[in-house]
């Protein structure tokens, strides 16, 4: 079963100067929530960006990872 | 369908998901139905959709799991829900969530709405 902190090593190391803030939303372990800032994705639409990530776990989502809802930024939002 | 070759059966699926796609101007596969929904993710694209008083299909993945890996195979995406809008895919429960927040949701949908609501499953 993956951790939060795996599945954030594995967004980062997948794509280019990422950071990713992952969260188990239920505490069972296998549905996970994921915030992706990346460069890489500016200029793609939101179904691109998402499709990056869950191209990293292939056949894992909706294995062993149950969902993984994400929200992708090319930077951090103002606040 | 049980009496077929599974692969047959498989091009019969993916072909049937391929015509509601086309089909249908506003089409959402999700878990259950509109009316139970059977996963959270699904239950919250409806409520978006039955905020903005959008008429939609429904597809339940759920009867036949050859239904969700066929559509996943048609459109490269591997989750529950999907909505598709005049055949396009326009994401699932988190993109369609942040599309309905940020008011573009209500102008996608607003040419693709007048279609007959339908319920297939």
């Amino acid at each position: 079963m993956p951790t939060t902190d795996e599945i954030r090593q594995r967004i980062e190391a997948a794509i280019p100067d990422a950071r990713a803030n992952v969260s188990d939303f239920t505490g069972g372990g296998d549905h996970f929530e994921a915030t992706v800032i990346s460069p890489a994705f500016a200029g793609l639409s939101r179904i691109q960006q998402h499709r990056m990530i869950y191209e990293i776990f292939g056949s894992e989502i909706g294995g062993p990872i149950h969902a993984l809802a994400l929200k992708t930024l090319t930077e951090e939002p103002n606040d | 369908m049980t009496e077929q070759q599974p692969a047959e059966a498989n091009t019969q699926i993916r072909d049937a998901v391929s015509a509601a796609i086309s089909e249908n101007s506003v089409l959402l596969f999700m878990k259950g139905t509109p009316e139970q929904p059977a996963c959270g993710f699904s239950a919250r694209t409806v409520g978006a959709l039955q905020a903005l008083n959008i008429r939609f299909a429904a597809i339940d993945v759920l009867p036949d799991q050859r239904i969700r890996q066929e559509l996943s195979v048609l459109s490269n995406w591997p989750t529950i829900p999907q909505l598709f809008v005049n055949g396009e895919l326009i994401g699932g429960c988190d993109i369609v969530m942040e599309m309905y927040q940020s008011g573009e949701l209500a102008e996608v949908l607003g040419d693709g709405s007048e279609g007959p609501q339908s319920q297939v499953s």
